[in-house]
């Protein structure tokens, strides 16, 4: 094994090494992506974000906007909320458990935690108030721990749901509290083997009766067993009051957050797609989720594009792949969703939100940073445009990596930071 | 007729020999693995031809070595000496090429993890069998 070791760090950080500058230019975004030829490598690329501080630095915001730190020294926060009295809850993990099944797993973990905070997983939710609306969040207590690994965050009528690693919980809560009251209640126990995507992202109908869970895949494409992707790469529907589900949508390789859109009710959702097919493929996404379609995984992207390494092959479900609704490029990792509202300003009413966590497998970085996507007539129309950006600084040093993205009634944007372990506010200034 | 050997005796140690044979039947266990993949799409024969492989790196990655040196001290080069080494140095780095190969996922490493798997398979026999064939009667040529 050593040599076998050694040779394979020694090239991936000659890989690591090479080149800078702008990845956006190649990828095809948009509605009707137009992607390009599969390509394989013996060596895939790795550009791992190299981490800095932020110190006197800060996210780059839009003119007009200002961007303040609300909370500091989180413990890996990934989703936030914001509850009816406008408290925030952040939930704060870091999951998964996927044995290491061949060489490259082993090297691959290595290189890859570099780029990620060395600080140990919360498994709690922390509670972020502004008691005088002054935009500062002076009280800052753990509202819920022992949790496993929670990630998927919402509230309707009283009730705060949660969505663990391996479980969908509940908590009761009342207006203004700062501590859950007692341990959750199970709703029902979400895919939990292997846990190779290991969030569970989680949105409310706007009745209040039906949650959607993103599972994520148990692989990039297959290669732990077809047989352990059962009851994986889908989004399922839970009735909140027994716990029943069923498959809402599936195919959808890892759906890392899930948002209800205001006014339709509609389910919307950012997925990760997969790796290893060149740097410009498969392009992540940003797409209303269709009851009971199929989104090609594994066996085909982006409608009927198929991927050889998915075998058997099944011609059936290819055929009946859909295409997602808008690209956002390939390897961004898009992590956090949610839909605008007018109190964002004119430029920014319309749309949503996408918060992007970057690349680790493309010599260009791309992601890196929140977009913001336009929407008219409840689709998505036109380019994506920076919100917030200076995540990955020129220097080539990466400060900060956004995950959940959360519209405050109040106008602001909230942005977790699971590097830095901080908490943005984008507000609009006066 | 009978000539004695025209060279010093060259004694095959006990660690070369294990580490050079034992590259034998680890490349072979890929190829054999990598068979059974391609024909059940079972994913763990992929799991397994990657760490049979590694470990086979591991070994003829040492016996390399000892060829190396062994090339060096011999007196004539040219020959056995010689032809052994660049068997193992090829077995070597295709078999580190391949292993590559089978760092790609899934159906990904098909089929070229498996025609790699032949190739290296038949030159680790052909380098272990002139390299012991050498070591043992110690003739060079």
């Amino acid at each position: 094994m050593k040599p076998f070791h050694t040779l394979s760090v020694l090239s991936a950080a000659l890989l690591l090494t090479a080149c800078g500058g702008e990845g956006d230019k190649t990828q095809a975004r948009g509605p009707d992506p137009k992607l390009p030829e599969q390509q394989s490598s013996l060596l895939p690329s790795m550009k791992i974000a190299e981490p800095a501080p932020w110190g006197e630095q800060k996210p780059k915001v839009p003119e007009g906007y200002s961007v303040t730190a609300i909370a500091t020294d989180l413990a890996i926060p990934r989703q936030t909320l914001v509850l009816p009295n406008g408290d925030i809850l952040v939930a704060e993990g870091r999951g998964g458990s996927a044995a290491k099944l061949k060489p490259k797993d082993v090297i691959a973990s290595v290189i890859k935690a570099e780029g990620n905070t060395r600080v140990k997983g919360g498994n709690r939710l922390t509670l972020l108030r502004d008691a005088d609306g002054d935009g500062t969040y002076e009280l800052k207590t753990v509202f819920a721990d022992n949790l496993n690994a929670p990630y998927g965050l919402a509230y309707a009528d009283g009730k705060l749901y949660v969505a663990n690693q391996d479980a969908l919980v509940r908590f009761d809560y009342a207006d203004g509290q700062t501590k859950a009251s007692g341990p959750p209640t199970k709703i029902t126990d979400l895919p939990a083997q292997i846990n190779h995507h290991w969030t569970k992202s989680l949105a409310v109908s706007e009745d209040g009766r039906q949650l959607y869970v993103g599972i994520g895949s148990n692989s990039n494409i297959t290669e732990r067993g077809m047989e352990v992707e059962i009851d994986r790469a889908m989004v399922w529907q839970i009735d909140a009051a027994t716990g029943a589900h069923k498959p809402y949508a599936t195919g959808i390789r890892n759906p890392t957050a899930l948002t209800i859109q205001p006014g339709s009710g509609q389910l919307w959702a950012v997925a990760n797609e997969r790796d290893e097919l060149g740097p410009d493929l498969v392009p992540d996404y940003l797409t209303s989720v269709r009851e009971g379609a199929f989104y090609g995984w594994p066996y085909s992207y982006w409608g009927q594009n198929v991927d050889p390494r998915a075998q058997p092959q099944n011609p059936a479900k290819v055929a009946a792949a859909i295409k997602p609704d808008y690209s956002l490029g390939s390897h961004v990792a898009a992590l956090g969703v949610d839909f605008s509202i007018p109190a964002m300003g004119e430029k920014f009413a319309d749309g949503a939100f996408v918060g992007e966590h970057g690349s680790w497998n493309r010599d260009n970085p791309v992601g890196y940073k929140v977009i913001f996507v336009p929407f008219s007539n409840g689709k998505p129309a036109g380019e994506p445009i920076d919100f917030a950006t200076g995540f990955r600084g020129d220097d080539g040093k990466t400060r900060g990596r956004p995950v959940g993205v959360t519209v405050d009634p109040k106008g602001a944007l909230i942005i977790a930071d699971d590097l830095a372990n901080t908490i943005w506010r984008v507000t609009r200034n006066r | 007729m009978t000539t004695l050997p025209a060279y010093p005796t060259v004694r095959p140690g006990p660690l070369h020999s294990i580490l050079l044979a034992g590259a034998v039947p680890l490349f072979l266990g890929a190829l054999l693995s990598d068979i059974a993949y391609g024909q059940t799409y079972q994913i763990q024969w992929a799991n397994f031809a990657s760490w049979l492989i590694a470990g086979a790196l591991v070994f003829s990655g040492f016996a390399l070595l000892f060829a190396l040196v062994n090339l060096l001290r011999a007196e004539r080069k040219a020959g056995r000496p010689a032809a052994y080494f660049l068997l193992l140095l090829a077995t070597w780095v295709l078999g580190l090429v391949n292993a590559f190969q089978h760092a790609k996922d899934a159906y990904a490493m098909m089929p070229g993890g498996l025609i790699l798997s032949v190739i290296v398979t038949v030159l680790a026999i052909a380098a272990t069998w002139i390299g012991l064939t050498n070591l043992r009667s110690g003739v060079a040529q």
